[in-house]
C-alpha cells in the first residue's frame, strides 16, 4: 500500500541547496535572510528597524562590548555579536569605544544589544521560512 | 550626539522591537500588523505604568 505524501516529503523540493544560507546571511546583514527567501518587504522592514536601532545606539554614544571580563560583559558581547557585520564594522571604525558617561549612552548600549538580539530572531525566522517550518 | 528624552527612547525602542516581533511571530501581514501594534502598546503602556508606580513609591 503506497504511503500518502508526508509534509516533509512535500517540502523536500524547497530544501534543496544550502538551507543555512538565509540564517547566516540574515545574521551578517540584517534582513538579507528574508530577501533570500523572497520576502522583500519583510526584509526591508527588518533591515530598517535593526540598522536604525544600531545607528541610534551608536548616535547616543552607546558602548560596543569588546571583552568578556565578567558575566555581564560576556552577555553584552553576545548580544552585540548578533548584529553581524554591523558590529565588526563598528569595531573596526573605532565606534562605541568610549566609556558610558551619560544616561543616554546607557540607553544606546541597550539599543545596540537589543538590535543584535532582534537580528538573531530575524535570522532564525528566515531559516524557518527556508526549511518550511514557517509556512509564510 | 543624539540625546532623546526617556520617553522618546521608549517610543523608538518599542517601534523597532514591535516591527521585528510582528514580522517574526505571525504568518500573515494582517496578523503581523495587529501583533506589532499589540506589542507596541504593551511596551509603551507598561513603561508608563511602571513609571507611575516608581513615582508613587518614591514619594
Amino acid at each position: 500500500m503506497p504511503t500518502p505524501p508526508s509534509k516533509s516529503a512535500a517540502g523536500k523540493s524547497s530544501q534543496q541547496g544550502f538551507v543555512y544560507l538565509p540564517l547566516i546571511a540574515g545574521w551578517l546583514v540584517p534582513g538579507a535572510g528574508h530577501f533570500l527567501v523572497g520576502k522583500r518587504v519583510r526584509g526591508a522592514l527588518i533591515s530598517i528597524s535593526i540598522v536604525c536601532m544600531f545607528a541610534l545606539g551608536l548616535g547616543m554614544h552607546g558602548k560596543l562590548y569588546s571583552s568578556a571580563g565578567d558575566i555581564l560583559d560576556l552577555l553584552g558581547l553576545l548580544g552585540d555579536l548578533g548584529n553581524g557585520l554591523l558590529f565588526f564594522i563598528g569595531r573596526i571604525a573605532g565606534l562605541g569605544a568610549d566609556p558610558v558617561q551619560f544616561t543616554t549612552a546607557d540607553y544606546g548600549t541597550k539599543f545596540i544589544v537589543v538590535a543584535g538580539l532582534l537580528n538573531v530572531i530575524s535570522a532564525v525566522d528566515a531559516h524557518n521560512l527556508r526549511t518550511g517550518r514557517k509556512e509564510s | 550626539m543624539i540625546q532623546p528624552s526617556h520617553f522618546t527612547a521608549v517610543l523608538l525602542f518599542a517601534l523597532f522591537a514591535s516591527t521585528v516581533f510582528g514580522i517574526t511571530m505571525r504568518d500573515t501581514p494582517r496578523r503581523m500588523f495587529r501583533y506589532g501594534v499589540y506589542c507596541f502598546s504593551l511596551f509603551v503602556g507598561s513603561a508608563i505604568v511602571i513609571s507611575w508606580v516608581m513615582f508613587l513609591i518614591a514619594r
